[in-house]
């Protein structure tokens, strides 16, 4: 349950922000969970209510964007979308696709008041 | 700065509100690792500074990375190394490094599945290693979480063992993704398993096409040279060009 410990870190990143810009409530949290990060959206949503307890985003509702992830077939060139690690390459059928995005993990933006 | 009607800095509240109590968008775009992230890359400077290559090991419970370590050591026998283990409770893996002369701290992470940058870097501290010399860290038996974590090591190292099986790869890609080297242990058991070594070493290229693979069994020592080597290969690796002999 590593979620866990990175809904600490969007609390921490959060309560920073607030600090900086001076608001006082979180009313919405975007982000942005590439389709091959190591990150469960169900789990990081079950952690994400428990971990805002007691911060400026207590209540918050949770928005996750999933981008799709992108590799390069290390065979013959080819740039597609991944859906899994082990997906062959659509082109030349090579099971060779190095990932090269859609494993980021990141808050886009906050709605405050 | 308000993004409604662009006064100040949001400081005037009524009733504990902004002044018209709109709520307003900002947009951050931080990354949720990036204060891991911040320690391992201290770490990872730290470490290269003094010349320490620092392998972390992940794998799942029991896949033998404390005896692999053990008898490791003992070939390393010319080269200083030191080792962080990580579990859940219990210093027993601490204690068999220790038995072999070498110094090793224990990290208990209580209820956590995974070492981070920033528990690592007091290890660090404590451990003191020498310059020149090895760090090994035994990340938490965990095949899932530690994937995502960057201690600031040189390379992840996975060690899997043939008793489990031959999908572990394609049922847990983010490890095998995340690595540079694969150790298929327990390899004298082959004999015994209707398991199929290529098959393991396919799923996990299919993963990761450039990751390195050795067969080993640190129990008959099959594969343990090749293991030796590929550390010396990675020290030398890390070696600024001036400094070569």
């Amino acid at each position: 349950m590593h979620e866990m410990s990175l809904c600490e870190n969007i609390r921490d990143i959060i309560q920073e922000q607030a600090a900086e810009s001076g608001f006082v409530r979180v009313n919405r949290v975007w982000l942005e969970v590439g389709a091959l990060s190591c990150v469960e959206p169900d789990a990081l949503r079950f952690g994400f209510d428990v971990v805002m307890r007691g911060s400026v985003a207590e209540g918050a509702a949770l928005e996750i964007a999933t981008p799709a992830a992108k590799g390069r077939c290390l065979a013959c060139g080819q740039v597609a979308v991944v859906a899994h690690r082990y997906d062959p390459c659509p082109a030349c059928g090579a099971v060779e696709m190095q990932v090269t995005q859609g494993d980021a993990l990141k808050i886009s933006k906050l709605e405050v008041v | 700065m308000c993004g409604t009607c662009g006064c100040g800095d949001g400081q005037v509240q009524i009733d504990g509100r902004h002044h018209h109590g709109d709520a307003r968008e900002i947009v951050l775009e931080r990354d949720i690792m990036a204060k891991n992230d911040g320690y391992a890359t201290a770490n990872r400077q730290r470490l290269r500074d003094g010349g320490i290559l620092a392998l972390n090991l992940v794998s799942s419970p029991g896949s033998g990375k404390t005896s692999l370590l053990v008898k490791t050591i003992e070939m390393l026998s010319d080269v200083a190394c030191s080792v962080i283990e990580g579990d859940q409770q219990t210093s027993h893996d601490a204690d068999r490094i220790r038995a072999t002369g070498a110094p090793a701290v224990q990290i208990n992470t209580g209820k956590g599945c995974h070492l981070d940058a920033h528990m690592v870097g007091h290890a660090v501290d404590d451990l003191a290693p020498l310059p020149g010399s090895i760090l090994f860290i035994e990340n938490v038996g965990n095949l899932v979480c530690p994937a995502g974590f960057d201690l600031g090591e040189a390379h992840k190292v996975v060690v899997l063992s043939v008793t489990e099986g031959e999908d572990k790869p394609l049922k847990y890609p983010d490890m095998f993704a995340a690595a540079d080297l694969a150790l298929i242990n327990k390899a004298d058991l082959l004999p015994h398993l209707d398991v199929d070594m290529d098959r393991i070493v396919a799923n996990a290229r299919r993963i990761n096409p450039k990751l390195d693979i050795i067969r080993i069994s640190a129990r008959t020592g099959e594969g343990m040279q090749d293991w030796l080597d590929w550390i010396r290969a990675a020290q030398a690796a890390m070696r600024p060009a001036t400094a070569a002999e």
